[in-house]
């Protein structure tokens, strides 16, 4: 059989994918959003205790972990007047740059409160390089019913120690209703 | 264990041989085995050993075997003796389980914080658990806790429950500090560091417990919690708060200074340094001048640097000759030779002064003839060994704490005599073993001239080889002390070391930043010297100003006098004035001073913070701090120590680059103002061989009539360099009058909890103490919080007036 000029038979890909179905997402406008596998290394997140006070303890662990150098954590002295997180010390400037982040995980492994876990959150895009560092507002859990924000003391009767033992359950009433008289005098 | 003490040590007589891990080795008799071990390149773990602390063998992690003892041995308090044969945790079964024995129980009580643990990351004990300790723990009750942290002091911080009861910090405090306020307290598993009752540990060296605590135990408050070793960039520094020259290491985290350490010099601060050095740089980020500012209709705006640099060019060019230049005694050597070269060459002026403090012709005298561009020497290694060290206007422990702690030691290992003419016997006194001769402040003199006759014993002491007289910053401001002093040093052979307080003097005086003086010590009225530094800076000879210029006080006084000159319409002395780091309040003319500012047509200054100065002047430059830049200081030795800048990449530039620049735009070039080239320079310069002034000959003043008043400033005072550190601050002395009981008699105030000082310009009203102090004398602080004396007209061997307060 004689072969066609290759001009023409190269014509002939793109003739007949005109008839095949497309495979465009129009995204974000249109996007399918296929729930990740429950083990997918996603956004990460700072968890709170019931109560609401954070685990993170400020100790750079993740920090030191990070092979790409994506986390910057400064720590300080809680006080008995401003009280962020059980014990002595909170993580009081926390941020992830997640143009650095490679999802590695091993801020996860190195973390000692399980205060730093990762969600399947993956939309990470935007167009600009500002917004991708995402600081500790951004990273924090949402409050869940019966916790408060913090600062806050911690329940009373309870020591670090109960805190991870897992004694507290969540914030006492009389805790939320100092943080309401206070909301309501701002 | 100095170099010079190993160097000393080893002697063929006294040489043994041992065998470790079965290699002979010789080493000199009485070394621990484990400096053995050491040498060798062999680790052997330990807490409680440190080679500049007497052994205690507290911890037993350095347990070894020796051959024919039946039980491990502790190597860190074992000397060798000739034939021993040892076995570390590499070839002994014994020592290897005894170690991770002691390791396991070491760790029962240590808590697991290593994540919020100050020390973790740096820590021997995180370390040694990993090569000596178990993989798993078999514990399985509960541990020890204790409330935490607990205050030793504002500053130091205990946490028990980390402690692994080493003994380190109270071995430190008793033996090198000679401050015995930490002790071992309790028994058993209830052992711990304490303090007692309303007796905190203020002691000006307690931060060096922090550093050698194996463990977390002892943080600062100033430290905890804000970085980890990771985050820090670390860099060599040397301190620049006072002449002792320490060694320190600089930890930077994002461009901001967060701890400061003693590093190791053996030949100066060995492994210490005191709380200031290592506590007191919050003031490098504080209140900074950022950019150029220059004076417009009555206020100061932001300038561009040409700009700045053109108005403060032509404001000092129609000044040229009428100019004089105060540097403050703060200044690296780099910086203090490019205003010396920048005065002489670009301003045509031999007016030039670092000192901003109690100063006099007499003292300018004697640092031409005894100290400017002299080779090292006296050194700390000298005092080690003297015969004989007398101290005159000199309170080592206040104001150059390294020479306090070399002359402790020297006192406590070689029994070093050491001999303090002061008026007051202090604390520190006695801490060196020192023998008090009193002497009423401003009798510092007649003292010094009349030693042959009062006390000939000490005399014939200072004849011997070696022996070595320090005086202090406050002999300027006693007539004939300093004159004494040489003649006494003359007479004896006995070295004479000035010691000054700040950390740039005896670098400024070297490179010329005095008026009279050139560098390397060159006197200014002599030809040679002139053309010798002519022909390095590339100036006809006969550029050079040719007459001793004047001193900071006299510049002050004419000044002052030009007010009424420009009145009467007579020509001004001086048209404008360049002053760097310094600090008005703290100058014993403050009054004059401020008014000198005012007054002066036109005002220069190259300032790293604002303050008093940049208020008044016409164009202000932000400099480098200390931390921004390389340099050099020279300690009281003479010994020039460079460092590196700490923060790297800091956007500000050093006095002697603003220098170039400004002489480059007043077309009389004085170089670039880099560091490397102002080195090389200098060093071309080196040390002036001609001949000097002689020592001056000034007679003693008359006694003062009255009360006499003994001051000097504290440690820990006002200073600039200690803003903003509470915890620093809360340490200090008490601030309070001390006479002795006769005295307090005869003035009519014993018995009296306050007193009242005054002069003629007003009071300061102090908590009064009994004590050893010469008579017809009382003693307070020069400038500490809550007692200004310099604002009172007052200085050492001033007259005052001392009046009873609240009963």
């Amino acid at each position: 059989m004689p072969e066609l000029p290759s001009a023409v038979s190269g014509f002939g890909v793109t003739f007949k994918t005109m008839f095949k179905k497309v495979v465009t997402e129009q995204y974000p406008e249109q996007a399918v959003r296929f729930p990740p596998k429950p083990r997918y290394h996603g956004r990460h997140q700072l968890n709170r205790w019931p109560d609401g006070l954070e685990k993170c303890v400020g100790c750079e662990l993740c920090a030191w972990a990070c092979p790409a150098d994506a986390i910057l954590v400064e720590g300080a002295n809680n006080t008995d007047e401003e009280r962020f997180s059980p014990g002595e010390r909170y993580g009081r400037v926390y941020q992830i740059n997640y143009l650095r982040c490679i999802f590695c995980c091993l801020c996860i492994e190195a973390c000692p409160t399980r205060a730093l876990t990762m969600t399947n959150v993956y939309e990470l895009a935007d167009d600009n390089r500002a917004d991708l560092i995402f600081e500790k507002k951004e990273l924090l859990a949402p409050l869940l019913p019966g916790m408060v924000a913090p600062p806050h003391a911690m329940v009373p009767g309870m020591t670090e120690q109960d805190y991870y033992a897992g004694k507290v359950s969540g914030a006492v009433a009389r805790e939320e209703a100092v943080v309401e008289a206070q909301e309501e005098s701002a | 264990m100095t170099v010079a003490e190993q160097s000393a040590a080893v002697q063929p007589a006294d040489v043994v041989t041992v065998t470790v891990d079965g290699i002979d080795v010789r080493v000199p008799k009485g070394t621990l085995v484990i400096r053995v071990a050491e040498l060798m390149g062999i680790e052997i773990p330990r807490f409680c050993d440190h080679p500049l602390l007497d052994p205690v063998a507290a911890c037993r992690m350095c347990l070894i075997e020796i051959e024919g003892n039946p039980k491990p041995q502790p190597a860190c308090a074992i000397t060798v003796t000739d034939g021993m044969v040892v076995r570390t945790q590499r070839t002994s079964e014994m020592a290897d389980q005894a170690q991770e024995g002691v390791m396991e129980f070491l760790l029962l009580n240590h808590p697991l914080d290593c994540p919020i643990c100050d020390k973790g990351g740096e820590c021997p004990l995180q370390n040694q658990a990993m090569t000596a300790g178990r993989g798993t723990s078999r514990f399985e009750g509960h541990k020890r806790t204790f409330p935490k942290p607990i205050n030793m002091s504002a500053q130091i911080l205990l946490d028990r429950e980390r402690c692994v009861s080493c003994a380190r910090c109270t071995r430190f405090a008793e033996q090198i500090a000679g401050d015995p306020m930490l002790e071992l307290l309790e028994r058993g598993a209830e052992q711990q560091v304490g303090i007692g009752p309303d007796a905190p540990f203020d002691s000006y060296f307690s931060g060096n417990t922090i550093q050698i605590c194996p463990v977390g135990a002892l943080t600062s408050s100033l430290y905890r919690f804000r970085a980890r070793p990771f985050d820090l960039v670390s860099t060599p520094t040397t301190c620049e708060h006072c002449a002792s020259g320490c060694s320190l290491r600089t930890d930077v985290r994002r461009g901001v200074v967060n701890r400061r350490l003693a590093w190791d010099d053996p030949e100066v601060n060995e492994e210490w340094n005191c709380d200031k050095g290592r506590f007191a740089f919050q003031y490098l980020d504080r209140g900074r001048v950022e950019t150029p500012l220059v004076r417009e209709s009555g206020g100061l705006r932001v300038a561009s640097w040409p700009e700045a640099l053109d108005i403060a060019a032509r404001g000092l060019a129609e000044a040229r000759g009428r100019t004089a230049v105060l540097t403050g005694g703060r200044l690296t050597r780099e910086d203090a030779y490019a205003y010396s070269k920048f005065a002489r060459v670009t301003l045509g002026t031999d007016d030039i002064d670092f000192r901003t403090r109690v100063s006099s012709d007499e003292e300018a005298r004697f640092l031409a003839s005894q100290v400017a561009g002299m080779p090292m020497g006296p050194t700390y290694a000298d005092l080690d060994r003297a015969p004989v060290v007398l101290l005159v206007g000199l309170e080592p422990e206040d104001e150059s704490p390294i020479i306090f702690l070399r002359l402790r030691r020297a006192a406590r290992k070689n029994s070093v005599p050491v001999v303090v003419m002061s008026p007051v016997r202090t604390r520190g006194t006695d801490k060196m073993r020192a023998r008090w001769l009193p002497c009423r402040p401003g009798d510092e003199a007649s003292g010094l001239a009349g030693l042959s006759q009062a006390d000939p014993g000490l005399v014939a002491q200072l004849s011997t080889p070696g022996a070595v007289i320090l005086v202090g910053e406050r002999l300027a401001g006693v007539p004939g002390a300093l004159s004494a002093a040489a003649a006494l040093s003359a007479s004896t052979g006995a070295r004479l070391g000035w010691v000054p307080r700040r950390a740039g003097e005896r670098g400024a005086l070297d490179v010329g930043a005095l008026a009279g003086l050139l560098p390397g010590g060159r006197p200014v009225d002599n030809p040679q010297a002139r053309a010798e530094v002519a022909a390095a800076w590339r100036i006809p000879a006969d550029a050079m100003p040719s007459a001793p210029g004047r001193s900071s006080a006299q510049v002050i006084d004419e000044v002052l006098s030009d007010v009424g000159r420009a009145a009467r319409d007579e020509p001004r002395v001086y048209d404008a004035l360049v002053i760097s780091g310094l600090d008005v309040a703290d100058d014993p003319r403050a009054d004059d001073l401020r008014r000198a500012l005012e007054g002066v047509p036109f005002l220069v200054s190259f300032a790293t913070h604002h303050s008093e100065v940049t208020e008044q002047a016409d164009v202000v430059f932000p400099v480098a701090v200390v931390s921004e830049k390389a340099g050099s200081f020279t300690d009281w030795e003479g010994r020039t120590k460079p460092f590196s800048a700490a923060v790297r990449g800091a956007q500000t530039i050093t006095d002697a680059r603003a220098l170039a620049m400004l002489a480059d735009v007043m077309d009389a070039p004085i170089g670039s103002g880099d560091v490397g080239s102002l080195r090389a320079e200098m060093d071309a310069l080196g040390r002036w061989n001609g001949p000097r002034p002689s020592a001056p000959d000034d007679r003693p003043a008359a006694s003062t009539e009255g009360t006499a008043l003994a001051t000097w400033r504290l440690l820990l005072d006002r200073g600039r360099l200690q803003e903003d550190e509470p915890h620093l601050a809360a340490t200090a002395r008490p601030v309070e009058a001390v006479m002795s009981e006769s005295t307090a008699t005869a003035l009519g105030v014993a018995g009296r909890s306050t007193v009242m000082l005054a002069s003629d310009r007003g009071s300061v009203e102090l908590p009064l103490r009994i004590d050893d102090v010469a008579d017809g004398t009382v003693w307070a602080p020069l400038y500490s919080e809550g007692c200004d004396l310099q604002a009172l007209g007052l200085r050492h061997g001033s007259a005052v007036s001392v009046t009873g307060g609240a009963a």
